[in-house]
């Protein structure tokens, strides 16, 4: 184990510290091309990363880039220079710390080119924009170490695809680059550190640290059949708030967090300062919350994967989870954010927001004390984001194909990228595709004689720079109100449109009233109503992991179910006796009727996405059947279909060749795929959203991508970006993976029972939000009934 | 059954599912509103990326219904370009498409709002035509009888539908937008409910015809 050099001892011992065994145990790894670092919340991660970062210039100083810090959020490479700049100081240490994100001023950024600090600070967008200059190779030249923080949360998206690809330019550019990947538990290890570096490297995990002190939270109210609010526990809630000193209370969507945030301050009689944090407000408000947090004014705040992540909260001693928590790896991180101290148990209560959320927030509070983390094998890295990367690339000046394929493949997402691949990537960006070869704007490379490829045009760049990056922000409107312009925050477009002037809704957890939407503005005012009239804008929504699906169906077969409230215990024994409990070796369909049409529910546990697949892949065989579909619904658990005519036996309904060419013959005309396609589009260069002196209105911009979905669909299918969108799609949105899964563990058994009346797992399902119709001939049927009733009753034929 | 026969100031029309009103008799096809083009305007006005391949789908819906009808004449009754320069911008497949589907047939281009002036394309311009006991026109008329116009592009909504429609009462008809992308109005708007008489009949397009009592 290597020695610390004298004057960084000294620092420890006054602060009356002792580096932990893996922060010593990185020092003498400091020399290795590549390792990966595990290690719980608080586990002292960054320090690891940056010892031997400050060791090495401690020993021998000199000017010049020698550390890139990258990490998911500027909020938390801001901190981190001010986490570092502390220490270095103190120890007057010869080395320069600054961070640079998208808010660094167009000054320092440039000061920061020209002479750059020893440890830079920054983010993979960032980074991709400083690999986009020409004078990239000199910044670089020197640059020793790289060290990748939160790279778990980074790699569950593409920003941490670009990354790699970003990295694997880097050591391009300086060949012996040393790289440190710092990463949160996860399930496997070994497949992070190959997507971190191709091939894979040593993995260092350390001490996961006590079990966390976790259980259901008693509320004295059960909880409601369906919905998210978990409104009944706000007493509870407030109750656990009073005997902490501070509460962080995750919540999995937006409008969850504003609805729960509105009721608890409508109880918060005593006037316990709580306050609210989520990606929608305003950053000055953010801010805000995030200072009083650090100051330790606040007792509670509550929040949404925002505060995931990163930023030191000191003094939270309990994390409250409302909802389902849907991943079990999801709630151990954000339950690490209780007592951020290693070798200290994090605390824990668990919220169940309903019936069905019980059991599993019970299944996933076993899975935590068991340590039996849940994920899915990344896929390859999508190519939409290769594209892009090449744009990048011509950005910073003429590139040789052979070589950026040897350089891409080094990245660990497309170590198995073939050439055919990395070429028609190449193809697209240089001309835009077969169907759009007539357009000036996508042909954007070409060839020069000595083989190179070039940007066409130079002043390309400002477009390319202005578009760099993965994130696909939902296009969304200000919020502000009336009187004073005063900024609240951000609604989704679509949730703005379906305003009418007087509806009111929650914003930064007070009503606000809808006036006018003018240009890119919602204009509000105050109102003094106590229960918003439209109570939810769209969130993100989870779907419920594999192994958490399957803990789920195990415990509700579990012969002594006292780990379970008693409402829940007479739930499941009810289901048991009127109809079956699903099993996870057999599709259950219940066929009933109610409100008068033909009810059918098929219980899959393949999660919601992968459940909602299935609505439109059986309404659309149902529909050749003649049964008239009219619409359905879709959980975690279960699907329930309406239509006309009942459904007599089921087992059709699942051959997996039946569902497969369903696919084949649906996905191309899918609202899905056209949301999936707008991002491909976005991030590949297709459609650019930001435009120099403009933003493209994100009504456009979905206009022209949806009609560019079916421009291309039409006349050009096997288009490279309509590759990329199945692709994405059977992955992400529609998720057919988990229905294959649930085929696999089925086999075929269906189990159909045929009732007069709801059963009590299939009642929650009519109170679910998110109905989606079926267009058909059930539909046209319906509307051709209506209308000679019409006709009739107006005496008119 | 998937169109809407009936019959107008003594004339027997067809109302077809696909926004077209044909009338057999005279072999008279006329469509509406066919905004070709409007990619090229929004692609100059707004920057965003349209291909003008909506153009191709209107044409290929209309030579669907001139194969089917069999039509000897045909009227487009305005807004047939988004704008002047959209109709000389007009892309060469669609000119030549165009200049095709009028070969051999009478083809009267009605001036819209949208395209006030002189096309370079063959056929009859004219601001108005009577023919028999009707007249067609871009924009209805108050108080006008056997008038069969359509700039508004009238949508009516049945079980939770919303489908462009043709309004027709005993004095006029108001046709749909052809036009593929075409926004619409609803039939509860003053400038509609004004036009139109109390008996009014709203005939929803798509994959068969639907008639309804005019929805106010």
């Amino acid at each position: 184990m290597s020695a610390l050099p004298h004057i960084i001892d000294d620092w420890f011992s006054a602060k009356g510290w002792r580096p932990h065994e893996h922060q010593m145990e990185m020092l003498g790894r400091a020399a290795d091309p590549a390792t990966l670092l595990v290690a719980p919340t608080g586990g002292g991660k960054t320090l690891a990363g940056f010892l031997p970062t400050l060791v090495e210039l401690t020993d021998r100083p000199r000017k010049g880039l020698h550390t890139l810090y990258i990490s998911p959020l500027k909020a938390l490479a801001a901190d981190m220079r001010r986490n570092l700049t502390g220490p270095i100081e103190e120890m007057g240490l010869p080395i320069r710390v600054e961070d640079r994100s998208g808010d660094t001023t167009q000054t320092r950024k440039k000061a920061q080119r020209a002479d750059p600090p020893e440890i830079l600070l920054t983010t993979p967008e960032s980074l991709a924009l400083l690999l986009s200059y020409e004078d990239a190779p000199r910044m670089f030249a020197g640059l020793e170490r790289v060290v990748v923080d939160e790279l778990h949360a980074l790699a569950e998206s593409k920003r941490g695809d670009q990354l790699m690809l970003c990295l694997a330019r880097l050591e391009t550019l300086r060949p012996g680059l040393r790289r440190v990947g710092l990463s949160a538990t996860v399930e496997d290890p070994p497949a992070l550190s190959r997507f971190f570096m191709a091939g894979g490297c040593p993995v260092l995990t350390a001490d996961p640290g006590p079990d966390p002190d976790i259980s259901m939270l008693a509320t004295t109210a059960p909880p409601p059949w369906s919905g998210g609010g978990a409104a009944y526990a706000i007493p509870d809630v407030l109750d656990e708030v009073r005997k902490h000193k501070t509460t962080l209370i995750f919540h999995n969507t937006r409008a969850q967090a504003e609805i729960f945030f509105h009721n608890l301050w409508l109880a918060n009689d005593e006037g316990l300062p709580i306050g609210i944090h989520h990606g929608s407000l305003a950053r000055e408000q953010r801010q805000k919350v995030e200072a009083a947090m650090v100051a330790g004014d606040l007792r509670a705040i509550v929040c949404t994967g925002t505060l995931d992540l990163g930023l030191d909260w000191g003094d939270v001693d309990l994390v409250v989870q409302v909802g389902a928590p849907k991943n079990v790896k999801r709630l151990v991180q954000r339950i690490g954010r209780a007592n951020h101290r290693y070798n200290a148990p994090s605390k824990a209560l668990l919220v169940p927001a309903n019936r069905w959320e019980v059991i599993e927030c019970r299944a996933a509070l076993e899975a935590v004390i068991a340590r039996d983390l849940d994920g899915d094998p990344r896929g390859p890295g999508p190519r939409d984001v290769l594209c892009q990367h090449i744009l990048i690339v011509a950005c910073s000046g003429p590139f040789d194909a052979d070589d950026l394929y040897t350089e891409v493949t080094r990245a660990g997402g497309y170590a198995t990228l073939i050439r055919t691949q990395f070429d028609e990537a190449l193809d697209f960006v240089a001309t835009g595709g077969y169907a759009l070869r007539a357009y000036d704007r996508w042909q954007r490379l070409k060839q020069r004689p000595d083989g190179l490829w070039q940007l066409r045009d130079p002043r390309a760049t400002q477009l390319i720079r202005m578009n760099i990056g993965t994130i696909q922000d939902t296009d969304t409107l200000k919020v502000r109100m009336r009187q004073n312009r005063k900024f609240l925050g951000e609604v989704e477009e679509g949730f703005a449109a379906s305003l009418i002037p007087g509806d009111t809704f929650l914003m930064g957890g007070r009503i606000v009233r809808f006036e006018s939407l003018k240009e890119m503005h919602v204009d509000v005012s105050n109102d003094r109503g106590r229960k918003p009239k439209i109570a939810v804008f769209a969130g993100s929504k989870f779907a419920t992991s594999t192994q958490l699906s399957a803990r789920i169906l195990d415990l509700i077969h579990r012969r002594d179910l006292s780990a379970l409230p008693g409402h829940t215990q007479d739930w499941i024994a009810l289901q048991r006796a009127v109809s079956h409990l699903p099993e996870a070796d057999r599709i259950l369909v219940e066929s009933f009727p109610h409100d008068g049409r033909a009810q059918t529910v098929i219980y899959g546990f393949a999660g919601r996405g992968a459940m909602q697949t299935l609505g439109l892949l059986l309404t659309r065989r149902m529909e050749d059947a003649g049964l008239g579909p009219l619409g359905f619904v879709a959980t975690d658990y279960a699907t329930l279909i309406w239509g006309l005519h009942p459904v007599e036996d089921p087992e059709f309904l699942f051959s997996r060749d039946g569902l497969v060419a369903g696919l084949e013959g649906w996905l191309s005309q899918n609202a899905l795929m056209k949301r999936s396609f707008k991002a491909v589009a976005n991030i590949a260069g297709l459609t650019p959203h930001n435009f120099p002196g403009k933003r493209a209105s994100g009504r456009q911009a979905t206009f022209s991508s949806d009609i560019l979905y079916d421009t291309l669909k039409r006349y050009d299918p096997d288009h490279l970006l309509l590759d990329i969108t199945r692709e994405e799609a059977m992955r992400g949105l529609i998720d057919f993976g988990r229905i294959e899964e649930m085929l696999e563990r089925t086999q075929g058994r269906v189990d159909h029972v045929v009732l007069d009346r709801v059963t009590p797992f299939a009642a929650p399902l009519f109170l679910e939000v998110g109905k989606v119709p079926v267009e058909g001939a059930g539909r046209e049927a319906l509307m051709e009934a209506e209308a000679s009733r019409l006709m009739q009753e107006a005496g008119l034929e | 059954m998937n169109d809407h026969a009936f019959t107008f100031r003594g004339a027997p029309l067809v109302f077809r599912a696909s926004g077209a009103l044909f009338w057999p008799d005279e072999g008279l096809l006329c469509i509406s509103d066919l905004h070709l083009g409007r990619s090229e305007r929004y692609a100059r006005r707004a920057g965003a990326l349209l291909p003008p391949y909506e153009a191709q789908d209107t044409l290929t819906r209309l030579e669907a219904d001139i194969e089917a009808t069999g039509a000897t004449t045909v009227i487009c009754l305005g807004d047939s370009f988004d704008d002047d320069a959209a109709a000389h911008g007009l892309d060469d497949t669609i000119a030549i498409w165009l200049t095709r589907l009028m070969a051999g047939r009478r083809w009267i281009w009605i001036e819209g709002n949208h395209d006030p002036g002189p096309v370079e394309l063959g056929g009859d311009h004219r601001a108005a035509v009577t023919h028999g006991p009707l007249t067609f026109r871009h924009i209805a008329t108050p108080g006008a009888e056997g008038e069969v116009s359509g700039h508004y592009h009238p949508k009516a909504r049945v079980g939770g539908r919303a489908r462009p429609c043709l309004l027709r009462d005993a004095a006029r008809l108001i046709l749909p937008a052809y036009g593929t992308y075409t926004g619409g109005l609803r039939t509860h708007d003053p400038a509609l409910a004004g036009l139109m008489q109390a008996d009014a009949v709203a005939v929803l397009t798509g994959p068969r015809t639907i008639a309804i009592p005019m929805p106010r």
